[in-house]
């Protein structure tokens, strides 16, 4: 680890990664090329890439799920080995255990902790509320829409006050409505909690809306191809989608994306 | 009448629920049907009685020999062999095969054994198992396990195998260790295709408990069946086979229920 000031230690420090899986027929495919890039404390962070850029590859190795083939990723200092209930992660599909209800899939993270029951549902009460699930506490998973299981997904890794919450394209299965809706529930929610975000997207109004900054990627290998930060002030709101400068960034986020030479665009 | 609303119509439509009548009605005609082609051969006198008794013969059969207390203890005999030797297998097997299924080593360590021994028939085994236990419960507890349990074990194995990885990822960014992946999400996920497996392989006991007690016993349904082959009293063998498929059917009910009672969010 190396000994920075506690104030200058950002939230997230991802160092000179590079990932490389196995192809079937012997021989290696970069799907992270020395990628580095850092998140201070309480900021939303955005990645914007191609599909098959390696997005969800760089959120399972913050989460410990998967090793770097080199280069070391640090949450608050320390480096990360492994996983647990300090990087919280949502999903790019449906992981709510379908065996437990709202109520009992929000408190799992703090019963594994070993929690007192009566702060559990204390915790579980506030998340309930902030996600707008409380008459569903007592549902399983297969009475919820999509966009409700997203919600409870959220809400139960909030709900272990990690040090940074990782989101991947958690709205990507929902229709658009539903999307909007989600979109505007997690600007409230993260007012409230002010979570540093790693968050995950193909949208690219959606990396806009909820980012303070954007990692715009590209594929072939996967790599971060440009940082622009969102000059657009907080609290947000859906409505600023039609801010001129809300729309600038747009079209300059859209040619860095599908301009490239090698990049598909979809 | 509506062509959207006619029940015939509902009838002929893939994956269409049903009112309840109509489903009833349905499992009490082919309960009609096999009764009355039965009793329709046999009053009919189309095939002789010394082959095909009557209905009403069998019902005779069975309140002679329940009067004369000999049907209670041969069935309560062959509940009792079945019951022992499914627990013993099922309670060894579920832990196992869970593990199989989820621990690669584990799986690669049994794997190639459980299979070679899977597809050995059951009976090649009775003679040995005579040898060895002699012919008392003991060998008859025997062979269901040795008929049910590696079954078992390669249908929960795969039950396990197939749970979501994303779950268990979820519940290691939720502070999960390995232990409590185990105990909160392989075990819990598991359940419903657990109970299934047991439903399933409870029906193999049966069989396999009769094959036991036609070869070596002094009890049971099997046992009862032989002895009436050999005095002719055909009413008897088909007691003997009435009994236990309403043992089955209510076996199989039972499982249904604890299902429905224990997982009701996999319905
Ligand atoms: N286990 C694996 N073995 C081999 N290649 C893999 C494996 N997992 C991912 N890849 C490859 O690595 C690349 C990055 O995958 P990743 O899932 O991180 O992309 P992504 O940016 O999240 O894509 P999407 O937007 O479609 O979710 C892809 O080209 C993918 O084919
Ligand atoms: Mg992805």
């Amino acid at each position: 680890m190396t000994p920075v000031a506690a104030t200058a230690t950002p939230r997230l420090r991802v160092d000179n990664v590079t990932l490389q899986y196995k192809t079937p027929s012997g021989g290696t495919f970069t799907a992270l090329d020395k990628v580095s890039f850092e998140v201070p404390d309480q900021q939303f962070a955005v990645l914007v890439g191609p599909s098959g850029c390696g997005k969800s590859s760089l959120l399972y190795l913050t989460a410990g799920l998967a090793e770097p083939t080199s280069g070391d990723i640090y949450v608050g200092g320390q480096q990360v080995d492994g996983p647990g209930a300090d990087r919280g992660m949502v999903f790019q599909g449906y992981t709510l255990f379908p065996w437990l209800t709202v109520r009992k899939n929000i408190e799992f993270g703090l019963k594994r902790r070993g929690m007192p029951a009566a702060e559990r549902k204390e915790i579980v009460e506030f998340y309930l509320n902030e996600v707008g699930l409380r008459r569903f506490a007592d549902n399983y998973s297969k009475q919820l829409s999509g966009g409700m299981m997203q919600r409870v997904a959220i809400a139960r890794a909030l709900a272990n006050d990690p040090q940074i919450l990782l989101m991947d394209e958690p709205f990507g299965a929902l229709d658009s409505q539903t999307r909007l809706q989600m979109q505007q529930l997690l600007l409230k929610v993260w007012e409230h909690s002010k979570k540093t975000v790693l968050f995950v997207t193909h949208d690219i109004d959606e990396a806009i809306l909820l980012g303070d900054r954007i990692f715009v990627m590209g594929a072939r290998p996967g790599r971060i191809k440009e940082v622009l930060d969102v000059p657009i002030g907080r609290p947000r709101n859906l409505d600023m989608v039609m801010d001129p400068e809300f729309i600038r960034m747009k079209r300059n986020i859209f040619h860095q994306l599908h301009d490239g030479p090698d990049d598909h665009a979809d | 009448m509506s062509k959207r609303n006619s029940w015939l119509n509902r009838c002929l439509t893939p994956k269409t629920s049903l009112p309840a009548q109509v489903i009833w009605s349905a499992s009490g005609l082919a309960w009609v049907l096999l009764i009355g082609l039965w009793a329709s051969l046999s009053y009919g006198g189309v095939v002789p009685a010394m082959f095909l008794p009557t209905p009403g013969a069998v019902f005779d059969a069975a309140m002679r020999l329940a009067r004369d207390g000999t049907l209670g203890p041969h069935v309560w005999a062959s509940v009792e062999v079945v019951m022992v030797g499914f627990v013993i297998s099922s309670v060894v097997a579920v832990p196992i095969g869970l593990m199989m299924g989820s621990f690669r080593v584990v799986q690669a360590f049994l794997e190639p054994l459980v299979n070679f021994i899977r597809y050995l028939p059951v009976t090649s085994f009775v003679p040995l198992f005579i040898l060895w236990i002699g012919i008392g419960l003991e060998q008859r507890v025997s062979i269901i396990i040795f008929g049910v349990f590696f079954q078992q074990l390669v249908m929960i194995a795969d039950v396990s195998k197939g749970i979501s990885k994303d779950l268990i990822n979820a519940s290691y960014t939720l502070g999960s260790t390995r232990r409590d992946a185990v105990l909160h999400v392989i075990a819990p996920a598991s359940l419903p295709g657990v109970l299934d497996t047991l439903r399933v392989t409870m029906g193999w006991a049966w069989t396999y408990l009769v094959v036991a007690e036609l070869v070596a016993a002094s009890s049971g349904l099997g046992y009862l069946s032989l002895k009436a082959m050999r005095g002719f009293q055909v009413d008897v063998i088909f007691l003997a086979i009435a009994v236990i498929g309403l043992l089955g059917l209510i076996t199989d009910q039972l499982f249904r229920f604890l299902r429905l009672k224990v997982a009701a969010w996999a319905q």
